[in-house]
């Protein structure tokens, strides 16, 4: 980590970075940001840690803590929702167990995001499944990928 | 620096180019209500109060953060205006505790005032509110968070005047909230001046806690006798009591304290501090490995038999050793005057240029 | 066998989800596969494409031989073989797998500018934008014009913003270059954040060069040797190609130092948005380009005088600039020819929803909506009815069915009291809820909000309550008339764009369907959309009795042994709508 890290700094002292890049940079490497990344990035930069986290806490992209192994990204595009994402949305919750704000599994295997829009309006419904983009969505559709990714987990 | 003319509600004044429109209406006597806006920090524009109607602009503008123009003509009240106003007044209140009641800030508090100006009572928005778990650990600030209006002003005067930088704005939206790094506790140096620029309840120091409203409260202006730098303070007196310290924003240094001139006041009335001269009567090394009490090493004394004692005991060192034996540290709790006859009794009276001073560093 | 095949496959983000990539390399193995001739293989290109549009059609390949360009539509891997016997090798297109009328109607009324290159040029290769014609402006520009001509040229044209305020560009240009300033910057603002839109991101996939000279023509207008894009992260696909534009332009010239030889610098840079649509407004974005919260400041002083680092700035729309080299190579003449008096040229729109042949579109300023929707768009999804449409996103509002004869230009629309706005046009039809439909985008507006001025922070909130309990079926009398006082306060008072158009979508709805919320309030959802408001049962002739809502209710209220008609409790049932979702038989009946 302590590798990483100074990696990080450094590039940020050369590119003339800021605080939204190099927490970019950060979460490109852990999967999220670090609460000891950003006091170290704050005493070696001489940025206030209450910055960092104004800014990492503003910005939808940036996780405090650490995902599921497999990302679910809805989007809740206006296309989206008149074509029932909430709907797939629900499903997806249920069927994770997920409930209220709660969105990685227990067991982090799994992290249901939800993206205003993703631009695919044409094909929408639309749910990124790990970086793949699935259009014309529905819950059934969404249930065998879902099983699909659960047996691979458990192999 | 060029002088401007503009119109503000029908009178035309003269302001520097600099100028925003609030600062003109200052100039010419127009109180145009605001929340968010302190001089002394960069204006933020989100409390929407302070707006004004300017001819050729199709909106209401906030005058703090428009820059005066050249024959610009403003109108700082309008129905529409203050129905714009009353508005916003009521959405915060929509989200506020609106405990008065108990509010230390009560009676001192920029919303509460605004709120009765306007004759706010029922809240045509009243609705989810923001809860918040207090945990605060320090002694000095008291922080409300849900008496927040996020008006920004601590963390402006945090990061633009003292350069600290402790809290910023977090998450954003209705969930907005100053705090911390983590929402941890405060970790900084307290030196309050947060709680001095916050227009409302939210940030208070714990030390005035029940002490008193302002009412009957006898305001007292003196210096502060904490360092050398000489802060202008203001002694808040009840009972005979100093119940809290502030600094008035004309004075030279504007306003602004640190956490000794603000909070460490208390040992005026400390039963803990010496107010009559004491001499002592064991030797130092019998009284540092003794469990005797304070009385069984000094005793009380009058300032005659006091200053009696260090003349003497000062006349024999000087005889036996001569004066360069001696020498003097004086304090930077001492005025400029005090300080000089300090020098003084050191060089004329022992005869030594054994004097320094503990700011001199 | 044809001589001179070219294999078009569209890669829009549209057509990679439908495979096209998987098309693509199907193509490309079995040509070797099938030992097709070297020779021939060598006369016989295959490019990826950038989205041409019709993406609901997708995986759309072209085939063009010596003479004729042949379009195929719904392409999977497994058809490809097919096409290459009897197509390429026999000469001979595989009829029933061409597109259909209505991918010919959908492009008969359009008019392209901006995307005249998207769908035919490979967006990856700087040669092909070349071959083109791409960075003739630029070139034309360094030759012979001053940067005041190149101004005038803009104003001339009448082009005006495209984001969604409708500012006059060459006016903009034109400020910023009187202010005096030792550095000025360009910003290409592509931080696309309407849900429903997604031109820009289109423009940029399918022609990144066009957005990159139309920066390098502003620069050069306005005297700026920096300029970023800020592109949001949502979009990987853009910004790879982006990226890849930057640094092909880089090296054939185009940026950086002392281009074309003529002695102006410029080079671009690209800032990643983080997710906060906020930052679609210049002053916040200028704000998360320096790595702060996006939190937008007042305006005057507006970025043009105090940009970016507080020099000048110009922000211009992806849109906006991509028609800037069009309109310099062709004349503002030609350009202002397409419009109406005050809104000139054409306008992408992203036409989605329950829409028959939903994607993007560029049609002339002025033309109807009637004929977007059934000329170019097809008509209304399953025989349904139009009920409304949705333009400018979170900001816009609707215009209803009696107004289809309006024309989409900047005038029209506002007095309608919805916006052009970025773009997105969402049809909508009888199932769909105006009110459950305002409350989506106020939901958004409200989570998007900054915190920092009150009307929106707290105002939006407030009018989201209460469309939250119209929508429950726990609305008030009153509450429609206290929505209206609060959307037009939030209106006036709040600071920054986000804030001031908020309330939009609420008050078209209101105003234009009324009925609705009265319904709300009587208790009913007469689109049946609501789901608060509805009740679930089954409808005993239907059912299977196969158990799928059993399973899926959270609740436990649905009862029933296997193969017979199933029972749902209402006195458990929490109206979530699962079962009505996982039925396959209509069985499940909602009032």
């Amino acid at each position: 980590m302590e590798k990483r890290l100074q990696g990080l700094i450094e590039d940020f002292k050369k590119n003339e970075g800021n605080i939204i890049s190099l927490l970019q940079e950060t979460q490109e490497v852990f999967g999220y940001i670090p609460e000891e990344a950003v006091y170290r990035f704050s005493e070696e930069l001489d940025i206030p840690a209450s910055n960092f986290f104004g800014v990492a806490t503003f910005y939808s992209q940036f996780y405090l803590k650490p995902r599921g192994k497999n990302i679910i990204t809805a989007c809740c595009g206006t296309a989206c929702h008149v074509k029932g994402s909430d709907r797939i949305i629900g499903s997806l919750k249920r069927e994770l167990n997920l409930t209220g704000e709660q969105n990685t599994t227990e067991d982090k295997k799994f992290t249901l995001e939800q993206v205003a829009c993703v631009g695919a309006c044409s094909i929408a419904p639309v749910v990124i499944i790990n970086k793949k983009v699935h259009g014309k969505m529905n819950s059934d559709k969404m249930a065998k990928e879902l099983k699909a990714l659960k047996e691979g987990e458990n192999e | 620096m060029k002088k401007l003319k503009i119109t503000i509600d029908g009178k035309t004044i003269e302001v520097p180019e600099n100028a925003t429109v609030l600062d003109a209406a200052k100039t010419a006597g127009i109180a145009v209500p605001t929340l968010c806006h302190h001089p002394k920090l960069t204006p933020f524009g989100g409390c929407r109060l302070c707006i004004v109607e300017i001819k050729g602009i199709p909106r209401p503008v906030t005058s703090c953060t428009t820059p005066v123009s050249d024959g610009m003509e403003v109108t700082t009240s309008t129905e529409q205006l203050e129905n714009l106003r009353k508005t916003v007044l009521e959405l915060i209140l929509s989200d506020h505790p609106n405990d008065c009641m108990v509010c230390e800030k009560a009676g001192d508090c920029t919303l509460q005032e605004l709120a009765y100006s306007y004759g706010i009572r029922e809240n045509r928005f009243a609705g989810e509110r923001r809860i918040y778990e207090k945990k605060d650990g320090n002694p000095f600030l008291e922080r409300d968070m849900e008496k927040c209006i996020l008006c920004g002003r601590c963390v402006k005067i945090c990061d633009e005047v003292q350069g600290v930088g402790a809290i910023d704005f977090t998450y954003r939206g209705f969930k907005s909230k100053i705090c911390p790094p983590y929402e941890k506790d405060l970790d900084c140096e307290f030196c309050g001046q947060c709680v001095a620029v916050c227009p409302t309840g939210a940030l208070t120091g714990k030390q005035w806690a029940l002490k008193g409203r302002q009412r009957g409260v006898r305001e007292v202006d003196t210096v502060c006798s904490y360092c050398g730098t000489g802060c202008n303070i203001t002694l808040h007196v009840k009972d005979n009591t100093v119940t809290r310290v502030t600094s008035k924003e004309d004075t030279w240094n504007e306003g602004w304290l640190c956490i000794k001139g603000r909070f460490g006041y208390t040992f005026i009335n400390s039963p803990d501090r010496l107010t009559k001269p004491l001499i002592r009567i064991k030797d130092r090394s019998s009284s540092l490995n003794s469990s005797n009490g304070l009385d069984d090493i000094f005793r009380e004394a009058s300032w005659e038999e006091a200053f009696d004692h260090i003349a003497s005991r000062l006349s024999d060192i000087k005889t036996k050793h001569g004066s360069d034996a001696i020498g003097g540290l004086s304090s930077a709790r001492c005025t400029n005057e005090e300080n000089y006859i300090f020098q003084k009794l050191m060089r004329a009276g022992v005869g030594t240029n054994n004097v320094d001073h503990c700011a001199r560093l | 066998m044809n001589k001179n095949i070219t294999i078009q496959v569209c890669m829009g983000t549209g057509g990679m989800a439908a495979g096209g990539f998987e098309v693509l390399a199907a193509f490309e193995s079995l040509m070797r596969e099938k030992n097709i001739p070297a020779e021939f293989r060598k006369e016989c290109s295959m490019h990826k494409v950038g989205c041409r549009g019709l993406c609901a059609k997708d995986v759309l390949v072209d085939v063009i031989t010596d003479d004729r360009r042949t379009i195929y539509q719904y392409i999977k891997p497994e058809m490809v073989e097919r096409i290459i016997d009897e197509h390429i090798v026999g000469g001979a297109p595989v009829s029933e797998w061409e597109v259909d009328e209505d991918y010919h109607k959908f492009h008969e009324k359009q008019v392209k500018v901006v995307l005249s290159d998207c769908g035919n040029i490979d967006p990856e290769d700087i040669n092909a934008y070349i071959a083109s014609d791409g960075y003739k402006a630029a070139e034309k520009i360094f030759a012979s014009m001053a940067p005041e001509e190149v101004i005038d040229i803009m104003k001339k044209s009448g082009l005006r913003g495209r984001g969604g305020a409708g500012f006059p560009t060459g006016v903009k240009w034109e400020a910023c270059r009187k202010v005096e300033a030792g550095q000025k910057y360009v910003i290409c603002n592509a931080d696309e954040g309407d849900p429903g839109a997604f031109m820009d991101r289109a423009v940029i996939e399918g022609n990144p060069h066009a957005v990159i000279e139309g920066m390098l023509i502003g620069a050069y207008a306005i005297g700026a040797s920096k300029g970023y894009v800020y592109i949001r992260a949502e979009y990987p696909l853009a910004v790879e190609r982006l990226k890849k534009a930057i640094a092909a332009a880089r090296e054939c010239g185009f940026l950086g130092k002392n281009i074309l030889g003529k002695g102006f610098d410029f080079d671009i840079k690209i800032k990643l948005g983080a997710g906060a649509f906020v930052c679609g407004e210049e002053t916040a974005l200028i704000a998360s380009i320096e790595g702060q919260r996006g939190m937008p400041r007042a305006k005057p002083p507006f970025p043009v005088h105090r940009g970016l680092w507080g020099k000048p700035t110009v922000i211009n729309n992806v849109e906006t600039l991509a028609n800037i080299p069009y309109i310099i190579k062709k004349g503002h003449e030609w350009f202002s020819s397409y419009g109406t008096e005050k809104s000139k040229g054409t306008k992408v729109f992203a036409l989605t929803g329950k829409i028959k042949n939903s994607g993007l579109i560029e049609v002339p300023m002025g033309i109807t909506l009637k004929e977007i929707i059934y000329d170019i768009g097809g008509g209304i999804e399953n025989g349904k009815s139009l009920k409304a449409v949705q333009t400018g996103g979170p900001s816009g509002g609707c215009i209803t069915t009696d107004m289809l004869d309006i024309t989409m230009d900047y005038e029209s629309l506002a007095k309608v009291g919805s916006i052009v706005g970025s773009g997105g046009m969402i049809v909508l039809d009888e199932d769909d809820c105006m009110v459950n439909m305002a409350k989506y985008f106020l939901q958004f507006t409200q989570s998007e909000s900054c915190g920092k001025c009150v009307p929106c922070r707290i105002g939006t909130k407030r009018l989201l309550e209460i469309m939250n309990r119209i929508t429950k079926g726990a609305g008030k009398q009153g509450d429609i008339e206290l929505l209206e006082k609060l959307s037009n306060d939030i209106k006036a008072a709040s600071l920054c764009g986000l804030g001031q158009t908020a309330p939009n979508p609420v008050l078209s709805t209101i105003k234009y369907f009324r009925e609705e919320y009265e319904a709300h309030l009587q208790g009913k959802c007469p689109a049946k959309a609501c789901r608060e408001m509805l009740t679930y049962h089954i409808i005993e002739e239907f059912c299977k009795g196969c158990g799928a809502c059993l399973r899926a209710c959270p609740a436990g209220a649905i009862t029933g042994e296997k193969k017979k008609p199933h029972k749902i409790a209402p006195e458990i049932c929490i109206r979530c709508g699962a079962c009505f979702d996982v039925c396959k038989f209509k069985a499940v009946g909602k009032e």
